[in-house]
């Protein structure tokens, strides 16, 4: 690929500039919502970490908890790292195994494959958040990235259920930037990204490309509107391009709110327009 | 003369807490002694009102803006709200009162309908360009997006402005590696221009604060008619401050750079109106 520079750049950030527009976005969200907490999943990657450092700044340590909910089968190495992110911060947490809520359900399904799995198990944690969120009078928290949201790398209702999210106009690049500048451990920053659903399992080998070769196809592709065949053009491989804006494509629906068909003169969000903020 | 920025964080929609709020500015601005308090644009509301835009205007003999018209006998006061028109249209609007009257009136033209911005959709547009008199000078206001037009400028220094107000509400927008966010540093390129070219004194007053996950980026700011930044309000949070201005530095300004002496005013509109002849026919 040609110009690795100039890509390099536009995905760069300026942190701290970055960092206070996120603490002011968490703080005054939350707060003007009525609440002063934040509650969120902590799996011992980059991401919930990043979701999680930067709560601390904007809500103050007291105000942030983490919750680990382990499967049997993840990596013991995920919840020994959210442990240890936890301690940095200084934040409140606890373990909640998500083991006897999913097998029973999984003992009906014996034939049920790895991706159907992952969903139970995303969509379980979902479950116990929103009720730790409720029992501690919390926000859930978002750890989704720009990255996932594009190319539907997530579970909907599931990991992508929150209240507020912090991450999610940030490429993965862009992430591990900013974690690096808030100093979270290295051990966090430099693992591969993995959504730990099987032994062994990580994002980049399950996508068949890499983070960094995401983010600058999408960069170009979304935010500096190139078009796919231009990319091509400019060095970038036609088929991974268009494989990319199809999985940009097919994974639409899951960045929007169900459709609903329309009856009256005034549907809900097509003609009746409110903000979200417009309740509080 | 001194001039109070209000760099104010309204809740957005709720119309009775950002009045009272600014009626607590204003006092406190008079009460220091400032001629003038200048506040953001759609400071009753905030922004993103959607369908909230025909629930929030206020009309000319609203209650709040006689007790407003009454409070700038202390004070002159420039406030962006939504106005509902005698036509019983909404406008993104912005009132100069001073002595006991509303001496100026700006509907906002340019209203962003494109990226993250639906104001065409809501509001209906402004067709005036006109500079006004206050006790200070010659004013002339643009509302955010006019700005991003120099023929507004253009047209209010012809006017004879030589204070230029622009009260926006301009979102946080473009990461880079370094330096500000282009949409806060893309704002104090055009506002130093006009200063510059112009020779005004420009006054950027902007939000602050979070709707809707956008942030609004505050850092509003005064220019001299050197061009010079004179005074800057923090980024993304809500703060006032109060600058004094040497009027005086007019002159100065204009005598040491006479380009809006030189300016060519009737060779513009002449060709102007051949572009008009030609692009448009009689």
């Amino acid at each position: 690929m040609n110009s690795n520079e100039s890509k390099k750049n536009l995905l760069a950030i300026n942190c701290p500039e970055v960092l206070q527009v996120l603490s002011t976005f968490i703080r005054t969200e939350v707060h003007k919502t009525g609440f002063e907490k934040v509650v969120l999943g902590l799996s011992g990657g980059i991401d919930s970490s990043l979701s999680a450092a930067l709560a601390v700044e904007a809500l103050g340590a007291g105000n942030v908890m983490g919750v680990m909910m382990p499967y049997h089968s993840s990596n013991p190495d995920s919840l020994e790292d959210a442990k240890v992110l936890a301690g940095k911060l200084g934040i409140g947490c606890r373990t909640v195994e998500i083991t006897p809520m999913v097998d029973p359900y999984f003992e009906t399904c014996p034939e049920i494959s790895n991706m159907r799995r992952g969903n139970v198990m995303a969509r379980q944690r979902m479950i116990v958040l929103y009720d730790v969120s409720a029992e501690t009078d919390a926000l859930v928290l978002g750890t989704s990235n720009k990255t996932e949201y594009l190319l539907g790398y997530s579970t909907l209702w599931g990991d992508s259920a929150c209240a507020l999210n912090p991450l999610g106009d940030l490429y993965k690049t862009q992430v591990w930037e900013l974690a690096r500048y808030l100093e979270l451990p290295e051990r966090i920053v430099s693992k591969k990204p993995s959504a730990d659903l099987w032994a062994g399992q990580t994002d980049e080998e399950e996508l068949g490309f890499t983070y960094e070769q995401a983010d600058e196809a999408l960069e170009q592709l979304i935010d500096c509107r190139i078009k796919p065949e231009q990319l091509s053009a400019r060095g970038f491989d036609g088929d991974f391009i268009n494989r990319i804006m199809r999985m940009v494509r097919q994974t639409q629906y899951k960045r929007h709110l169900p459709l609903i068909a329309k009856l009256s003169n005034r549907t809900i969000n097509r003609d009746f327009r409110f903000p979200r903020d417009w309740g509080i | 003369m001194l001039v109070r920025l209000a760099q104010t964080y309204p809740r957005l929609g709720d119309i009775e807490y950002n009045f009272e709020q600014c009626l607590e500015s204003i006092r406190s601005a008079a009460g220091d002694g400032a001629d003038l308090i200048v506040f953001p644009e759609l400071a009753l509301t905030g922004y993103l009102l959607k369908d909230m835009v025909s629930l929030t205007g206020l009309r000319d003999d609203d209650p709040k803006i006689t007790e407003l018209i009454d409070l700038s006998r202390d004070i002159s006061i420039l406030i962006g709200l939504v106005e509902h028109g005698r036509d019983h249209f909404h406008y993104n609007s912005a009132f100069y009162l001073e002595d006991g009257r509303l001496a100026g009136r700006h509907r906002k033209g340019h209203l962003p309908t494109y990226g993250m911005f639906d104001e065409g959709r809501y509001f209906a547009p402004g067709n005036r360009v006109r500079a006004f008199d206050t006790s200070f000078g010659r004013a002339g206001v643009m509302i955010c997006e006019d700005a991003w037009h120099p023929v507004n400028p253009y047209i209010l220094s012809q006017d004879g402005a030589e204070l230029l107000f622009v009260i926006s509400n301009s979102p946080v927008r473009g990461m880079r590696e370094s330096g500000r966010f282009q949409s806060v540093e893309n704002w104090q390129r055009i506002t130093s221009s006009y200063a510059l070219l112009y020779s005004n004194f420009v006054f950027y007053v902007n939000r602050a604060g979070c709707e809707d996950g956008i942030s609004f980026s505050g850092s509003s700011h005064v220019l001299d008619p050197q061009g010079e930044l004179t005074a800057e309000l923090p980024f993304l949070e809500a703060a006032e401050a109060t600058v004094n201005i040497d009027l005086d530095e007019l002159s100065r300004a204009r005598i040491g750079s006479p380009v809006l002496r030189d300016e060519k005013f009737l060779t513009s509109l002449n060709e102007l109106k051949r572009i008009k002849k030609e692009s448009f026919g009689d």
